[in-house]
């Protein structure tokens, strides 16, 4: 892209693809921002004019507002650090020369293909169910009670399943990474007397730091909206009702969409905020 | 301390052998250059005596103690790598400090021999910079002294220079032998320059398909090598290798004859051919002479000012006291 002639070639034909990206999120955002100022009540007198900032004000004020939030946090919070835990110990394990060794990638990847609707489903009828699910045959198995899971242990509970859904994706960034290690500065290092736990404190674990970030940051961009896995689960009853389902409630369910919007605004900001202390907190790795 | 003894070691990966039993002694404070053609083994010897590979058989003796199973960072030796291996996420401070580290030095004795060390190497003003700050020539000696802060029995060095460039090499090369003057420390050092083996080394193992094919000092190996190979192997150019008639001329299967010891005139001499391409480097010239009858091509090294051109007819002849003689096993007779 030397000349000025194609580099205004080049304007003009990105253009179509910058339009329709622009287009494609502003659209949505404009309306969301217009509802939010609006009082609209679809079924009960649609659309009845000007609300300032009365929708904003009682989102906020709403006593389901705080602990949705809180939710929303400890979802994705939990389902990181597990993820990220596993996702390198698994990495590791992977790397290792074993039989079968394209077969067992290929199975751990698979829960990735899975729809988070049909997952949770699996999930829920199949594992934690407390009458017929595994869980429930092997605590009975063992004399003990069963857990009613998504009642008794329900963020615990949501939090696994979602785990199960993106195991597979961290796993498969990190994959990659360990495999890019020089396998020389882990002789240097085994030379320089450090034992295999050092090495992975001191050479493995430094290098993963970027491909870590990099799970950290898509996974948070798609946790911080997880919808299904709670819908099809407790239906955001015992403690899991996120800003995501909050949201969902007020719209779909109260056929609020101006305090929907107004939900869906305050959610852009904490997705921002999120954002914000994660570049603050793991960005710098991605800069060297 | 360095007396490195191997004994009869062998090593196989699954059925494919790649260094058959093999006997080797290198004395204390000794620089021994490990030398041979990619494949040739040198590397997993290196690797073997590193304790990074398992012998299959036979034994290690590092000081008169059995190293055999001894786990690598136990052997007291320390390895520069090929690639540095220095630890990207650590400035130079921290990789020289790292063995230390490990070791569980002290904080102020730590930073005495990494200041000690960077002396020695030039490395003071680069201690808090990242390797992937440094040129290759720093980061070689970055490599150098992590090895030097641990006080090793012996230094392995896996083709270090390999990575650098030409300019580069020729320094770095004589910084390591500087380095082995001054600590006295036995070096093993890994090549397949012959040149580097050449400079480098109070002794050279050569190596082939994992079978030592000679140990001797650089000048031993110069003057009287143990077969064709050798004879090949070492000395730049290369030595010219002459079968058939002019060997049985000479009682032999096989004459050798190095290309600074065949005289080149436009009148007299034993052979005649035509100059093929030259190469000029100023001190030297060496000439391709083609069509002599004896061999495909002939090497010969001139003065640099002796001014053959491609296509001049011209005479060689041959010094017959520098004339190699090879058995129909390629031994020297």
């Amino acid at each position: 892209m030397a000349t000025r002639h194609s580099r205004s070639a080049a304007r003009i034909m990105m253009a179509p693809a910058v339009i329709l990206l622009l287009g494609w999120m502003l659209v949505p955002l404009t309306m969301t921002l217009w509802f939010s100022f609006r009082k609209f009540l679809p079924l009960r007198g649609g659309d009845l004019g000007w609300a300032g900032l009365e929708n904003y004000v009682r989102f906020v004020s709403s006593s389901s507002f705080w602990p949705s939030v809180q939710a929303t946090l400890t979802i994705v919070g939990g389902v990181l650090v597990v993820t990220v835990i596993l996702g390198v110990l698994l990495a590791l394990l992977l790397d290792q020369p074993m039989w079968g060794q394209g077969m067992v990638r290929v199975l751990v990847i698979a829960p990735f293909f899975v729809m988070p609707t049909v997952s949770a489903l699996v999930w829920k009828n199949m594992f934690m169910d407390p009458v017929n699910g595994i869980l429930a045959h092997i605590w009975k198995f063992f004399g003990a009670t069963p857990v009613e899971w998504l009642s008794q242990a329900s963020m615990q509970s949501i939090i696994l399943i979602v785990s199960w859904q993106w195991l597979p994706f961290a796993t498969l960034i990190l994959l990659t990474a360990v495999q890019s290690l020089d396998r020389e500065q882990l002789e240097a290092a085994e030379m320089d007397g450090a034992p295999s736990l050092k090495r992975f404190w001191f050479i493995i674990l430094p290098h993963l730091s970027r491909a870590i970030t990099v799970v950290i940051l898509i996974q948070t961009i798609f946790l911080l909206s997880i919808f299904a896995e709670i819908f099809v689960t407790t239906q955001g009853s015992f403690g899991t009702k996120t800003l995501t389902y909050l949201i969902f409630q007020r719209v779909l369910e109260s056929q609020n969409v101006g305090l929907g919007s107004a939900g869906g605004v305050y959610a852009i900001i904490l997705a921002n905020i999120v954002a914000l202390f994660l570049m603050r907190i793991v960005g710098r790795s991605l800069d060297a | 301390m360095g007396r490195i003894v191997i004994d009869q070691v062998s090593k196989s990966f699954g059925d494919v052998e790649v260094i058959p039993p093999l006997e080797l002694l290198i004395e204390d404070g000794e620089f021994a250059v490990f030398v041979g053609p990619s494949g040739c083994g040198k590397s997993t010897l290196l690797r073997l005596i590193a304790g990074l590979e398992d012998v299959t058989g036979g034994k290690i003796e590092i000081d008169g103690q059995d190293m055999t199973s001894v786990p690598p960072a136990k052997r007291g030796l320390a390895m520069v790598f090929q690639s540095y291996a220095l630890y990207p996420h650590m400035s130079v401070r921290k990789n020289i400090a790292f063995p230390l580290r490990m070791a569980g030095l002290d904080k102020e004795e730590q930073e005495r021999r990494v200041a000690h060390a960077a002396s020695v190497l030039n490395l003071s003003d680069y201690l808090d910079r990242r390797p992937g700050q440094l040129s290759g020539g720093q980061r070689q000696r970055v490599a150098i002294g992590r090895a030097i802060v641990r006080e090793p029995a012996a230094f392995l060095f896996d083709e270090p220079l390999s990575n650098l460039d030409a300019a580069l090499r020729v320094g770095m090369r004589l910084e390591i032998s500087e380095l082995h003057e001054r600590l006295g420390t036995t070096m093993i050092y890994v090549t397949h320059d012959q040149v580097e083996a050449m400079t480098m080394a109070d002794k050279i193992v050569v190596l082939n398909f994992g079978n030592i094919e000679q140990v001797g000092s650089p000048l031993e190996l110069y003057r009287e090598p143990r077969n064709v190979f050798v004879a090949g192997f070492i000395g730049s150019p290369r030595m010219n290798l002459i079968e058939g008639n002019e060997a049985a001329r000479h009682d032999a299967h096989a004459i050798g004859i190095r290309p600074e010891h065949i005289a080149v005139s436009g009148s007299e001499g034993d052979w005649s051919g035509v100059v093929g391409v030259s190469e000029h480097l100023g001190s030297d010239t060496f000439f391709h002479v083609h069509d002599t009858g004896v061999a495909e091509t002939i090497t010969v090294r001139a003065d640099g000012e002796v001014g053959f051109r491609h296509g001049d007819r011209v005479h060689l002849a041959p010094r017959q006291d520098a004339i190699h003689r090879f058995d129909a096993k390629g031994l020297r007779i």
